[in-house]
């Protein structure tokens, strides 16, 4: 049965801005959607508020809305585009709450726009708590007892039927768990049960038996309209129930179930797809099994696209989304062919001939606050995927894969501190599931545990734990030896910990290595365990016998691009998006491109993105195996982040050719003394500044330059425990964390420019002529790191002769640091005065942003000019102007982590970014804000509260408010200014100050909007928490109140319709403004 | 130590350790690529005169138990895996190594069965000789056995695996089925059972005559090890029984119906042997995911008119199942029964049943 002919244009949701619960994942699934159906010539519509995707570069599809994702932006696309079709499967929970919200308010039928992939019903069964435990029933599949409540007094009802603890809460439409937990007390129900009703979409909780330490598994099936429908990949997780999914060990394929088991697992996942009336696509059913009787209980289904898909997609070479997309319209499994293949059907069975270990990366470094105590609200940000031909070569690939400094599974000096536990601390944190459970097993087992207790402790399956006891075993065993290096290699070791353990430096070792003969050797991802002929180049590492042979690359020359590793706060999608880029600029050039990388929810480790693609850890061993196999001709390490910057300077000491700018430089950039020297010798002006190595050296400078002071160490990527200091007992208290962060490194103290305005510009050079790309000005006050900070461009007034100081700065510094490639300058501009900030000769955060806003992707002209191709001849010669703005928003964790201090500072803590655009600055603020989840509401009450320094530019803003007829309360000095302009307010107290009071306001729901600009130094904390809380946006500065005031009254014209135009709209503006100027 | 190997009749030798019983012995060298069965695999009796290698690379993980036998024994000359764990289930009551030392049979672990695989889906199914006996045994010699060795071509290997006498499976059912067993696997039996059926087992070399004079409802022709042309008796009573009473056959017992209605039958590169194969049913268009094992099967271009193709597997184009135009008989090449492997195919046992009840 071919594609639908019926259908011409087809509306697709993306998943919004990276947040936890929901990664990159969506759009590697949505770039293979974009790209399946394009190609069978269907005209697409994009939605999705991310810049930072691939699929929303403009050559994906045909019209793509970087719009805010909210039902009212739906129904405009829907009424402009008039779409035939509505695919809502693919861009994760929020894709599919958006359509059923479409679905619900009537637009689609409206405009008569089908929902394809899942229909309205199946969504409904699946997400719906209680009508899918009805269609469970219905089927006799068992789930754990529970039921759903819309109030806490309805859930103690459920608590008391159940009647035992500890109970599960589980919020119903809401992503990644959010908002739920484990109860183990009254006093923890109660807790839980209302920030789960709180973060449910339909104010509702589901109240669960608990299965904890049950096993889990989680099984991805399509489906087509035939009824034909096959098990793409089973997962097994390490951790037992109890732990988000998201955030356990899982492996890939089950290894403890017998295959009676096993398909009585797969009927069920078949008949559980066929009762929710999934009609095509790809959906996932996720089982507990009672490890003591093999007793089956199903957990939930996802009627769509998820990020164990992206994982599955990864781990058995079977392309999900690709498939689940043309499924949608119309074509049967037997009627697509394996990619991998190409001479089998899609209809089949992916085996593996590998093990697969995923593990989750966190970031609770970030969140000293946080609770680490991993349960079913996953906190994860990232995650990383190893292939090796046994668990534990995955299992050790998987570690080393994290980055977290841990070399692999023991043998290393990061493990020393968890065998040092003692028993009782060793116990308490086995029994707790945590982020380093896997090392404290380790100290359990180096302590002589035996498997019996840590498996009581744990409930890790013996399996597991006889894998990793057999690791501990074989550490006193080592030698250097050709045999004894092979079974460690075969067993996961890396260099690092073999030199460890034989107490040689990694480089010797390696070299020992090789002259043993033991190298790696490379095995595919076939989909078929070697039975036919595999196409498609998607490699892993082993040491085993058999290497698959190296492809000639046809006479053109192999370039390297190394990823970004796992997703954290500081390093995730932005980056990917730049290595993507370099591989289609580099391909359609005529290379041949080799993507190393270890993230499995990403488009660069989609095996269709580079020519080869290498899924492997991101260290030196790694990498340089990789390298020396292809023979390749250059490595690209500039656009993944630090990941492969940290690795540049000891490739090139083994012989790599590292392209673009030299490490040599990239590293003088970083270090403060180097380009002090280098600005002075350029004339470019910097802050006050000086490095200190001591708390007295700290306290010295900052005397000499004033406080306030930024303080920072160096080499770390986000901002990580950067600070601003205003006064001595601050100082010596933080320079006694630093030196913890990043030992054997300065500390770096710089005066602090207030009020000054921050400038984020990228620009590209290729050793002769630098471009600036794009010049970025931050909405929030400096002092708040890039990364979390709204900016726009183009920026907002600035004169003409500081943007051609910044042009003239750009070409300096990329000449002084021989810049080839990328390089993000950070400015400040201070009473007309510009200073440089900072400088990172390489690909930045706001690249794909910049690149986006403007139509010019900065990335792909980079790693042009890295393989020696001229600006000029690129094309890209000045600075793009474009006569509209973008503005960029952050998009922050907060909700998954209660109770931490939300307050921005110098230390990133984002997961995410959207942009909005318009022709009107002020409205493309707005639409940023909308899309971001700080809504800023078009009437209602606002509460104000505004720094004396900041009271009269406010003012007109404020004026402007009052004729819309929002209603105003104020702190008592802001309600003075007011009374004294005439307009009328309530007064209100700080939160300290007595009742009424914000917290009041804020809980009787008269407020929806916070405007506080305060006091540098005045952190505003408790009130951000309740903003965070209770989900009400924050305005900080005065810009961002006169963009939000300008905005609003723009949208009022429109009767509160927002104006809507397409990305490849814009661009054809920007490009009609340049040739109007040329 | 001594060593301990697989050595092809091509010369290609795979070293690992030998952890079954100390053995000796030629065999078939093919793969399975299920990822989980390896019981299953060990107990049936169709993989008679084959050393198989596993794909999967963690093998042994959930042990073995009584109720996952195929059979009473282990009927393969060999098996060769990677990684090779001890047991963590709460169904398993012996390891897998413990199995094949009780079996007496040899089991090879700690092989590059990736290369091995490449190997012989490049070469074809090849003779090959398993030395794991405990004693060093230089590997020319091992080759130069393997080649010597006749292999499986013509060879009546069903004598070998079917039951040595007439016996009931279950006695309780509204129709009688009689299953000829070639090397019958369990689960068609308890299938049948469950479908509420007497079945009775009769040794394959069981006349037409004596098949009918059991007064059978129909008659299941089982899976089973081999060339089917090893077998002519079984081919004798398939034409004896076609037309008398409803038939179906399974993996070998559908090759033999072929046989018995005019095809040919022929060897296949290197077999399916997985859990994985899509089946197209040509009648209604669906595909079923199913379990293979079988080194022969029916050639497309020998069909007699008498028979009709009602299935194709999607990844080669070969017959998966025929049935007769005019006489209730049909077959298929791949197992309904599963064990190991999908049960999508389920369904075709009440398909025989219709047709044995006429409804």
């Amino acid at each position: 049965m071919p594609k639908r002919t019926d259908l011409h244009k087809i509306m697709l949701l993306g998943a919004g801005p990276v947040v936890i619960g929901q990664g990159c994942e969506f759009d590697y699934s949505g770039v293979q959607a974009c790209k399946a159906l394009k190609r069978e010539g269907y005209e697409i519509v994009l939605l999705n508020s991310n810049p930072a995707t691939i699929m929303t570069d403009p050559e994906f599809a045909d019209r793509t809305y970087l719009e805010p994702m909210t039902p009212e932006y739906v129904h405009e696309i829907i009424r402009r585009e008039r779409p035939d079709a509505l695919l809502p499967t693919l861009g994760g929970q929020t894709a599919l709450n958006l359509a059923m919200e479409a679905w619900r308010s009537g637009v689609l039928k409206r405009y008569q726009v089908e929902l394809i992939g899942a229909d309205a019903d199946a969504i409904s069964r699946a997400e719906d708590r209680r009508l899918f435990k009805a269609t469970m029933d219905g089927i006799g599949i068992g789930s754990a007892r529970s039921d759903s409540a819309h109030s806490l007094e309805e859930a103690w009802v459920v608590a008391r039927g159940i009647g035992t603890w500890p109970l599960i809460i589980r919020p119903g439409f809401t992503l990644g768990g959010s908002g739920g937990g484990i109860a183990h007390s009254e006093e923890e129900f109660a807790q839980i049960v209302r920030r789960g009703l709180e973060a449910s979409l339909n104010h509702e909780v589901l109240v669960e038996e608990s299965l904890l330490g049950w096993k889990e598994y989680e099984m991805e099936v399509m489906c087509d309209k035939k009824g034909s429908a096959v098990i793409v990949c089973s997962i097994e997780n390490v951790d037992p129930m109890g732990v988000h999914t998201g955030d356990s060990i899982t492996v890939a394929p089950t290894m403890t179930l017998t295959d009676k088991e096993y398909q009585a697992m797969r009927e069920d996942t078949l008949r559980v797809m066929r009762a929710i009336g999934i009609q095509t696509g790809g959906s996932n059913v996720q089982w507990a099994v009672n490890p003591a009787d093999g007793r089956r209980l199903i957990i939930e289904m996802n009627p769509r696209v998820s990020r164990s898909s992206a994982l599955a997609s990864k781990a058995t070479g079977f392309p999900i989304a690709k498939i689940a997309a043309l499924l949608a319209v119309g074509y049967t499994l037997d009627e697509l062919r394996n990619d991998i293949t190409e001479t089998t059907p899609a209809c089949f069975e992916p085996v593996l001939d590998y093990t697969v270990v995923k593990m989750p990366r966190f970031t609770f470094e970030k969140f000293p606050a946080a609770n680490s105590t991993l349960g079913t609200q996953m906190k994860a940000v990232g995650e990383v995927m190893a292939i090796g031909r046994s668990f534990n070569q995955a299992f050790q690939k998987a570690i080393r894969s994290l980055e977290t400094g841990h070399w692999g599974f023991g043998l290393e000096p990061k493990q020393l501190a968890f065998d040092q536990l003692d028993d009782a601390k060793l116990e308490a944190e086995l029994e707790r599931p945590n982020a380093d459970r896997v090392f404290m097993i380790h100290g359990a087992l180096a302590h002589g545990w035996s498997l019996e207790k840590i498996h009581a402790l744990t409930g890790i399956d013996l399996f597991y734990l006889r894998k990793l006891k057999e690791l501990v075993d074989f550490e006193g065993q080592i030698d250097g030896t050709a045999k004894g290096l092979r079974r460690a290699k075969e067993l996961g070791y890396s260099d690092r910990q073999l030199a460890y353990a034989l107490k040689m430096e990694e480089g010797a070792l390696r070299a020992l290595r090789k002259k043993e003969g033991v190298v790696p050797a490379y095995g595919t991802v076939d989909t078929c365990a070697g039975e036919f002929a595999a196409i498609t180049p998607y490699y892993y590492s082993t040491y085993m016998d058999y290497d698959e042979p190296v492809r000639p690359a046809d006479g053109k020359r192999k370039i390297m691009i190394l990823g970004g590793g796992p997703n954290r706060i500081g390093q995730g999608i932005e980056f990917d998006c730049c290595c993507v880029h370099a591989v289609f600029a580099l391909k359609a050039a005529g290379f041949e491109t080799i993507m190393v990388n270890s993230n499995p929810e990403t488009v660069s480790t989609d095996y269709d993105t580079a020519d080869r693609l290498y899924f492997e850890p991101l260290t030196l061993e790694d990498v340089l195996g990789v390298y020396e196999r292809e023979q390749c001709d250059g490595i690209i390490v500039q656009l993944g982040g630090q990941t492969p910057l940290n690795l540049a300077t000891e490739l090139e000491q083994a012989g790599a050719v590292i392209l673009g700018t030299p490490p040599a430089d990239i590293d003088a950039a970083d270090d403060r003394g180097i380009f002090k020297g280098i600005a002075a010798k350029t004339g470019i002006r910097q802050p006050l500044s000086g490095m200190a190595e001591t708390v007295e050296d700290a306290c010295a400078i900052a005397e000499r330059i004033g406080y306030p002071v930024l303080v920072r160490p160096s080499f770390v990527l986000g901002g990580r425990a950067m600070a601003i200091v205003s006064q001595e007992g601050a100082m010596r208290s933080y320079m006694s964390e630093a030196a913890k962060v990043s030992p054997g490194h300065p500390v770096l103290v710089d005066k602090f420019l207030e009020d000054a305005q921050e400038l984020d510009v990228d620009c590209v050079s290729d050793g002769k002529d630098t471009v600036v790309g794009a010049i970025m000005e931050h909405v929030e006050q400096a002092g708040i790191h890039s990364g979390d900070s709204a900016c726009s461009i183009p920026p907002r007034d600035l004169p003409e002769e500081v943007l051609s100081e910044i042009r003239a700065s750009a070409v300096r510094l990329a000449e002084a640091l021989h810049v080839v490639g990328l390089m993000n300058i950070q400015f400040a501009v201070r009473h007309g005065v510009l200073y440089v900030i900072e400088v990172n000769p390489r690909a930045s955060r706001t690249v794909p942003f910049a690149s986006k806003a403007t139509g010019r992707p900065l990335a792909k002209y980079a790693a042009l000019c890295m393989t020696g191709a001229r600006l000029k001849d690129i094309g890209f010669d000045h600075m793009p102007h474009i006569p509209y703005s973008a503005f960029k928003e952050a998009v922050f964790p907060f909700v998954k982590f209660p109770g931490v201090d939300i307050t921005l500072s110098p230390e990133m803590k984002s997961t995410g970014e959207v942009m909005g655009i318009d022709v009107s600055a002020a409205a493309a603020y707005l639409k940023s804000q909308d899309a971001a989840g700080n809504r800023i509401p078009r009437s209602g009450g606002v509460f104000l509260s505004i720094r004396d320094s900041a009271k009269d530019p406010a003012l007109p803003y404020l004026k402007k408010l009052a004729t819309m007829g929002f209603t105003f309360y104020a702190t008592a000095g802001t309600g003075r200014m007011l009374y004294a302009h005439g307009i009328l307010c309530n007064a209100v107290f700080r939160l300290a100050e007595g009742r009424p009071n914000l917290k009041d306001l804020i809980v009787e729901r008269k407020i929806g909007w916070i405007v506080n600009i305060p006091d540098p130094g005045d952190d505003g904390a408790k009130m951000r928490s309740l903003a965070i809380e209770f989900g009400l946006p924050v305005t900080t500065t005065c810009a961002a109140l006169q963009m939000a005031a300008e905005g609003l009254e723009n949208s009022s014209i429109d009767g509160g319709r927002m104006d809507i135009c397409s990305l490849q709209e814009y661009h054809r503006m920007a490009m009609g403004k340049e040739h109007a100027s040329q | 130590m001594a060593n301990a190997y697989l050595a092809l009749a091509d010369g290609t030798v795979f070293e690992g350790i030998s952890r079954g019983a100390p053995c000796d012995l030629p065999g078939e060298a093919v793969f399975n690529t299920g990822m989980t069965g390896y019981q299953e695999i060990a107990s049936d009796p169709s993989y008679f005169g084959q050393i198989v290698t596993l794909t999967a690379s963690e093998i042994g993980s959930y042990g073995c138990n009584p109720e996952d036998m195929e059979s009473l024994g282990v009927h393969l000359s060999g098996m060769v895996v990677q990684q090779l764990n001890p047991p963590s289930s709460w169904r398993s009551r012996q390891s897998l190594d413990e199995l094949f030392r009780q079996a007496g049979k040899p089991l090879l672990s700690d092989v590059d069965t990736r290369r091995l695989v490449l190997h012989i889906r490049e070469t074809g199914t090849q003779r090959a000789w398993l030395h794991a006996d405990g004693t060093e045994l230089p590997v020319a010699q091992a080759v130069a056995k393997a080649k010597a060795w006749a292999g499986l071509d013509g060879v009546d290997c069903v004598s070998h695996v079917t039951a040595a006498a007439p016996y009931s499976w279950s006695q309780e059912g509204d129709c009688r089925i009689v299953v000829v067993d070639c090397g019958v696997k369990w689960n068609i039996l308890r299938q049948l059972a469950a479908e509420g059926c007497q079945v009775m087992v009769v040794p394959a070399g069981t006349t037409a005559a004596d098949v009918l004079a059991m007064k059978p409802d129909g008659v299941l022709i089982s899976n089973g090890p081999g060339d089917p042309e090893g077998v002519p008796a079984v081919i004798a009573c398939v034409k004896g029984l076609l037309g008398r009473v409803p038939l179906m056959g399974i993996c070998l017992g559908h090759q033999i119906l072929g046989l018995a209605c005019g095809a040919a039958t022929g060897r296949l590169p290197f077999g399916h042997h997985g859990c994985n194969h899509p089946v197209k049913n040509l009648l209604d268009g669906t595909v079923d995911i199913t379990s293979q094992n079988h080194n022969f099967a029916i050639q497309q271009d020998s069909l007699p008119d008498c028979l009709e193709v009602t299935h194709l597997n999607l990844n080669d184009n070969t017959i998966e199942g025929v049935r007769h135009r005019s006489l209730p008989a049909f077959s298929v090449q791949y197992h309904p029964e599963a064990a190991p492997g999908p049960t999508d195919a389920h369904h075709l046992f009440g398909q025989f049943l219709r047709l044995v009840r006429g409804k």
